[in-house]
């Protein structure tokens, strides 16, 4: 694999790009792997990652069935941050973001990991407690985080509505500075190159039908490509989770439902940092290329067709708009949505199952893009010692027998 | 008139603007003129303004390319201040007296523009170079994205509110057609004539589409004729609603499709009196699909200079608006339809230098149509590269092979200064894919078309690859009569009789042209302008790999414009199909989505933005405690009285104050926003014995009993007091913010679980006015304006209600407490909730009586250690857990919600977190909210957090601080020290008490 730096760019640049090589190849199934991974995300591409740099699994298989990245990783809003407030989730997300601050690096592919700030806004007394909350226990998690007054939040977000009168008014935020934005297509293919390039296989337009198993042992997968023989299948499918689990004749604890996001046209300039309301439902930010990046509700009916209802998109406008009222006249490029696979306690299933070498990766809903690092990462370590990676320990499926929930939905009230 | 002079491309005659109508207005700071009628492209083009804009990567300057939505370049800011609005296309901005428009790029202004500069290191920025570099230093990213960040973006948003109102409106109808051209008008008419409920919409100023730039005879009267006569017969059905400048923008399930109108954006930039633009949502049974094609262009060496142009949108601008955009034109085509281009430019008395056809031997009537006229007709050549910068001064012509890969001589130069493309015509399948329909590619039209539909849904006319005004008629009236009989209308069919109408031959599949040099060496041959994409870009994201056409979209960003890819999609995929050795078939589309053309934020939110943006809930009493000077707070919807200061009081002082009046006189609290359910029928006592921990099955008439609702996961959800009013007849309370949640609660358990049980709720949640009147004058006060409950503390106990009347009002009076203090709820109507209110003021006047709010509420509960749900709880705590045993019945008959869940071993195990009590060693401090609380006072990060505060106010009759807190094992560990690590470096020191601060006994609501 050749370098990227500027260096190569201009090298390339002489003989007028006609020799760059492919980031990564797709090559026709072998029959057999030493793992494979079921979903090309994010997160099935950086447990393929690092299966082969930390554990020196490098005969490993990425199936996906439509194109890299394509799932959820492709139609997020790419919100990053850390402050989770249980102990659990929190050290999870903390281990993601230090990844994350290293990531362009290790990739040797920047996916402009952009740490402009999250700001969660709480517009009532009881947010302003959960915030408080938060952010004490993110500091003696020795997480960044502050809470914000009003006047410290609009020099932040000059376009921001704090004013008194408005119907919820802004009270406070939580901050939380080494949050921000990455570039979400180059996670799933900085990630693939890395990976590729260390003899991972990442086969595309190769959808998974059945699980294969014998005497309660997993042996492989059928595809529309044919039988992909293993003794370890990982699945990290997003909001397809439970219809791979059906396969094995599992039934997961997850709603499949549509988040739908969408953005603006592009504009100068206009805000500098990731701003998210629970209270008045809309989060936003500015992408690089200018357009304003928002993200909007959860539809409430299951389903996998990837596209959600309008009046949801009415209700997220009408909270931008409230939020910022001068972007009102501002136009919606486009809109989309993606399935989003969530437990009721809104944290992710990282976990073996009762198929041995069957593993899930999956329940991160409408908040998993930044957990993409520290999630492959986990999970790698978990498929291949064959028992829960410390930090996933708390994350493992029995938790719905056991009832140790970790209630980021209830407790935090911050979703995404 | 000396504003038309300005106007030089403007033709003497001719065109759809009205001459008599002049208008000025300015672009970059220059007054310019035109006509109404004019789009502010048009009127641009009339007074020869070439560079509009700079692109996004290279800062190229580029001009007006296309006619409509497919507009890559001509993007404006309209109008400064609040109005301001970024990124409109001109070629879609009606033209009024006074409007002032300029680039979005460019700087110091587009026509000398210095970076430019950029486009030297062009080489050095192929697609996805920023994927390559800006790695190192580690920390330097973000000073590098600073930059990008400042060169990215379009126009300005503007940085006020905005001063328009937007409107929204539901609309059913039984035929939608979209698109107003002969496919759509005629199907409207068909359906019209039927006596179906139909609208129909289009985006542009004018109905008519094709019609309004063209030559055929309709019916033995020319097309504008037969547009007029159509319209006016629609206009005359009470059933058809007609929508100009109004863009169907989402097709989504069931038929529902979305329309954003313009209501008044032709005439200024704001609307002083009425809506600027409203959406319809419409629900439609049966939809025509009449939305048209978008021409392609070819795609060649410097494509994007200005005075290249779309040869449909060249002619939309000599017929319609009468301005010929250039003196001499080449037109390039491969096809035979854009040969009209040539005529019509022929017509208006400019010079064509030539048409270049890159097919060897073109056939058809229009071929020999313009040889007749003496065009000179080059075949089997192709325009390679455009000379020229601000605009174009030539071209090079060359000769093609016949299946247009390769040149097959030298190239020469022709001069012009326009030069017309063509490539052949995209149907506008994006409505159609909106439903979920895969585009088809068909080799006969060249082009996609609508896929297999999964809604009450047909594409017509151009959009299904139609494009002769005969068969777009055909089909349009046949479509309208079809989904007329599907909506149980009869009908009958129309025949049109079209002549003068050219037959086209064959066009020949070419996309990109090839030139001297290879594709990566070649100069920049455009295919998505806006951002810059070129051909050499798309063979290069294939060669390194990314092959899905996606991929390919989201490495070099084609198709991420504001034009959508509606320009260079197809051209891109038909690239990439060849680089890739595959059909155009197999590397198919990528997804169109909503909004077909950018919808203003405003326009989606409608009127629920500002006050209106979730309708603040108020109590009947609600103007008493303005006047008494109350604060509020918000409560889930309500504004709630917070406390009620006295002239120089802040908080604290009011709230202390508040509270000893309950604690030694009386006090009265609105309490009407709690949730209120009435329920009802046999199953009632069932249903509640379900739902609740506790047991309802014996709760009698005249008898309330407190409850805590559990999820499915034991958590609790919900409590409040329920009481009996009769037989099979209940009133429940619920929290305020937890009222409709719990309504829904019950309606999903009662809907989809158990069905068989007989059981009404309905909210009168707003019926009732309920004044709590509380503390040991309580009954005093009560008695002053009731003679008729037996008040005695033996004949009305606590936890009892009664019906009555008060102050002269029908009320149910509750002894209930959540002071524990004694306390009488009392329930009226709402209507004379204010009456009953102002009456018990004035009964309990001589007794102290305090309106007191929700923060004297919280501290007096908290001294009692009542939990508030929501507050004390977050969704993971059992009634265990918050020392409440007491509540959860084990002896029921049929369990109840979340009692499942109370046995899982998480839930039994020790050292669970526990509602405790916490006293600060320093009385005076109070504990801030959402303190953590560790064990050590210096405990190192990360420190093992036991717990947090919950709840924590100064007290002032206990005369200290209380908190509560929920604490890992707490109630085993009365007594001991904990430390709460503040932000501010402080750590206060507290110990762990019983969460009961007062009356632990509970006398003082007993008497
Ligand atoms: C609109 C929206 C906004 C969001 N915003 C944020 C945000 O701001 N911040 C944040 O952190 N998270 C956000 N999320 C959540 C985030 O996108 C996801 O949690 C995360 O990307 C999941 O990554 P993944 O790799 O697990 O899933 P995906 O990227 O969905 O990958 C799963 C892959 O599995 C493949 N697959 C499925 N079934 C099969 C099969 N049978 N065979 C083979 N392959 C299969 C799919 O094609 C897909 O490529 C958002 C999600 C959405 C939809």
């Amino acid at each position: 694999m050749g370098r990227y730096s500027v260096f190569s760019l201009m090298k390339n640049a002489l003989s007028y790009h006609e020799n760059w090589q492919a980031a990564w190849h797709s090559p026709k199934p072998k029959k057999h792997y030493d793992v494979i991974i079921i979903g090309g995300g994010g997160h099935g591409l950086a447990t393929a990652y690092y299966l082969a740099k930390e554990h020196g699994i490098t005969n490993v298989a990425v199936v996906e069935k439509g194109y890299l990245g394509g799932g959820n990783t492709a139609r997020n809003t790419t919100i990053i941050r850390s402050n989770y407030l249980w102990d659990e989730a929190s050290q999870l997300y903390e281990l993601s973001m230090k990844l994350w601050e290293g990531l362009s690096q290790e990739l040797n592919f920047n996916v402009m990991f952009s740490q402009r700030g999250v700001l969660n806004l709480g517009h009532s007394l009881q947010d302003m407690r959960d915030i408080a909350r938060r952010v004490n226990a993110n500091r003696l998690n020795g997480i960044d985080g502050e809470v914000l007054g009003v006047a410290e939040i609009q020099k932040i977000v000059p376009l921001l509505n704090c004013s008194p009168t408005s119907r919820y008014p802004v009270l406070g935020a939580s901050w939380q500075p080494r949050g921000g934005t990455a570039r979400h297509d180059a996670v799933a293919w900085g990630y693939a190159r890395a990976a590729a390039a260390m003899g991972v296989d990442l086969i595309q337009q190769c959808e998974v039908s059945g699980i294969r198993t014998s005497a309660g042992k997993v042996v492989g997968v059928e595809t529309s490509q044919g039988f992909i023989g293993a003794p370890k299948v990982g699945c990290v499918v997003a909001g397809n989770s439970g219809v791979v689990a059906a396969m094995a004749g599992m039934r997961l604890p997850i709603e499949s439902r549509p988040l739908q996001a969408m953005v603006s046209e592009p504009l100068k300039p206009c805000l500098d940092t990731v701003v998210m309301s629970n209270a008045v439902h809309g989060y936003i930010s500015q992408s690089d290329k200018g357009d304003l990046v928002i993200g909007a509700g959860v539809d409430q009916y299951n389903g996998y067709g990837q596209r959600g209802s309008f009046h949801v998109i009415e209700h997220t406008m009408q909270a931008i708009c409230e939020l910022f009222p001068a972007f009102s006249r501002v136009r919606m490029n486009r809109q989309w949505g993606g399935i989003v696979d969530t437990c009721p306690d809104a944290c992710p299933i990282v976990s073996k199952t009762s198929v041995q070498g069957l593993f899930f990766n999956c329940g991160w809903g409408t908040g998993g893009f930044k957990a993409t690092p520290g999630s492959g990462y986990v999970f790698a370590d978990t498929v291949a010692h064959d028992r829960p990676h410390p930090l996933a320990e708390a994350f493992t499926i029995d938790r719905f027998t056991s009832g140790a929930l970790i209630d980021e939905h209830g407790a935090a009230g911050v979703a995404h | 008139m000396s504003l038309e002079n300005t106007q030089k491309n403007r033709l003497a005659i001719g065109g759809r603007i009205d001459r008599s109508r002049a208008l000025s207005f300015t672009f970059n700071g220059k007054r310019y003129s035109g006509f109404l009628g004019d789009t502010l492209a048009s009127a641009l083009l009339a007074n020869g303004v070439d560079v509009v804009g700079r692109s996004f990567k290279y800062s190229r300057p580029r001009g007006i390319m296309t006619a409509g939505a497919e507009e890559p370049n001509a993007i404006v800011q309209l109008g400064h201040g609040a109005a301001t609005i970024p990124n409109l296309r001109a070629t879609q901005v009606a033209l009024y007296d006074g409007l002032e428009a300029r680039s979005v790029n460019g700087w110091p202004n587009v026509n000398f523009d210095l970076t430019r500069i950029f486009s030297l290191f062009g080489r050095l920025m192929p697609p996805g170079f920023y994927y390559k570099t800006f790695m190192g230093p580690k920390k330097l990213w973000m000073f590098y994205e600073h930059f990008i960040r400042k060169g990215a973006g379009l126009g300005r948003a503007p940085t006020v509110r905005d001063p328009d109102i937007y409107d929204r409106i539901n609309q059913h109808c039984d035929v939608l057609v979209v698109g107003a051209g002969p496919a759509g008008l005629a199907a409207a008419l068909a359906a019209a004539r039927t006596g179906a409920r139909v609208i129909i919409a289009d985006e542009q100023e004018e109905f008519g589409g094709s019609l309004l730039a063209s030559d055929v005879n309709i019916d033995g009267k020319a097309a504008a004729h037969w547009l007029a006569v159509t319209l006016a017969e629609l206009a005359k059905f009470e059933t058809v609603t007609m929508l100009p400048r109004s863009t169907v923008f989402g097709y989504y399930d069931h038929n529902f499709l979305t329309i954003a109108e313009r209501c008044s954006d032709h005439i200024a930039l704001t609307n002083d009196k009425a809506a600027r633009q409203r959406i319809h949502r419409v629900r439609a049974r049966e939809v025509v699909l009449a939305c048209g094609a978008i021409e392609r262009p070819l795609v060649f060496a410097a494509c994007d200079v200005p005075g290249v142009m779309l040869a449909g949108a060249v002619s939309t601008y000599i017929n319609r608006y009468a301005v010929t955009p250039g003196k001499g034109l080449i037109l390039f085509t491969n096809n035979d339809r854009a040969y009209e281009t040539a005529l019509h430019w022929h017509a208006s008395g400019r010079q064509v230098v030539a048409v270049v056809d890159s097919r060897h031997n073109p056939q058809g009537d229009l071929v020999q149509k313009a040889a007749a006229k003496g065009v000179k007709v080059l075949t089997g050549h192709a325009v390679i590269e455009v000379l020229g910068g601000k605009r174009v001064k030539g071209a090079m012509v060359a000769p093609l092979s016949a299946d247009g890969s390769k040149l097959t001589g030298q190239a020469k130069a022709l001069q012009c200064d326009t030069i017309a493309s063509s490539g052949g015509w995209n149907p506008v399948v994006h409505l159609s894919s909106h439903t979920g329909a895969k585009p088809i590619w068909d080799e006969e039209i060249i082009g996609f078309r609508p896929g297999k539909s999964t809604q009450a849904e047909r594409s017509v006319g151009a959009a299904a690859g139609t494009y002769d005004t005969a068969s777009c008629l055909a089909e349009g009236d046949a479509s309208g009569v079809q989904a007329a009989i599907n909506c149980g209308h009869s009908a009958v069919a129309t025949s049109y009789n079209v002549t003068g109408e050219t037959a086209a031959g064959p066009a020949q599949a070419l996309f990109l042209l090839p030139h001297g040099k290879p594709t990566s060496r070649a100069p920049y041959q455009f295919v998505d302008y806006q951002l810059d994409v070129t051909a050499a870009g798309i063979e290069l994201a294939a060669r390194e790999g990314y092959t899905s056409v996606e991929h390919v979209k989201r490495y070099t960003a084609m198709g991420f414009g504001t034009d959508q890819g509606k320009l260079g999609n197809i051209n891109g995929m038909a690239i990439l199909a060849r680089k890739l050795n595959q059909t155009i078939a197999e590397t198919g589309t990528t997804i169109f989505r909503p909004s077909y053309t950018p919808t203003t934020f405003g326009t989606i939110a409608g009127r629920d933005v500002g006050e209106l943006f979730d309708s603040a809930r108020f109590t009947a009493v609600q103007h008493w405690h303005e006047q008494a000077g109350a604060k509020f707070e918000d409560v889930g919807q309500w504004k709630r009285p917070w406390y009620f200061p006295k002239t120089g009081e802040d908080m604290d002082d009011a709230v202390g104050r508040e509270c000893l009046a309950v604690r030694n006189h009386v006090g009265i609290l609105d309490a009407s926003t709690l949730g209120k359910i009435d329920i009802q029928g046999p199953d009632a006592a069932e249903f509640l014995n379900r739902v609740y921990t506790n047991a309802y099955l014996k709760l009698a008439p005249g008898k309330c009993r407190y409850g805590v609702m559990l999820g499915e996961d034991g958590m609790i959800f919900d409590d409040g007091v329920t009481a009996c009013l009769g037989e099979n007849h209940y009133l429940m309370f619920t929290t305020t913010g937890g009222a409709a949640g719990v309504l829904n609660w019950l309606e999903i358990w009662h809907q989809t679980e158990w069905p068989e049980l007989k059981v009404y709720f309905t909210s009168v949640t707003d019926h009732w006015t309920t004044a709590t009147v509380t503390g040991p004058n309580a009954r005093k006060v009560i008695a002053k304006v009731c003679s008729d409950i037996d008040l005695d503390g033996d004949a009305f106990k606590f936890m009892d209600w009664r019906d009555g009347t008060v102050s002269g009002v029908k009320a149910r009076v509750f002894r209930i407490s959540f002071t524990g203090e004694l306390s009488y709820e009392v329930n009226v109507p709402a209507h004379y909730g204010r009456h009953v209110w102002e009456k018990l003021i004035e009964a309990g006047a001589e007794f102290g009586i305090t309106p007191y709010g929700t923060e004297t509420m919280h501290v007096l509960r908290a001294e009692k250690g009542f939990i508030i749900v929501g507050q004390d709880t977050d969704g993971s705590v059992t009634p265990y857990d918050m020392n409440m045993a007491w509540v959860v019945s084990s002896k029921k008959s049929f369990s109840f919600l979340g009692k499942r869940s109370l046995d899982r071993s998480d839930c039994t195990r020790t050292m669970r977190k526990q509602l405790v009590g916490l006293k600060t060693m320093d009385p005076l401090d109070v504990l801030p909210e959402g303190a953590q609380i560790v064990n050590e006072r210096n405990a190192p990060i990360p420190a093992a957090m036991q717990g947090h505060v919950t709840s924590s106010y100064y007290s002032a009759c206990l005369e200290r601080s209380i908190a509560l807190a929920v604490v890992k094992g707490g109630l085993d560990r009365l007594g001991e020290q904990v430390f709460c690590p503040l932000a501010d470096g402080r750590v206060i020191a507290a110990e762990i008490v019983s969460s009961v601060f007062y009356d632990p006994s509970g006398a003082r609501q007993n008497v």
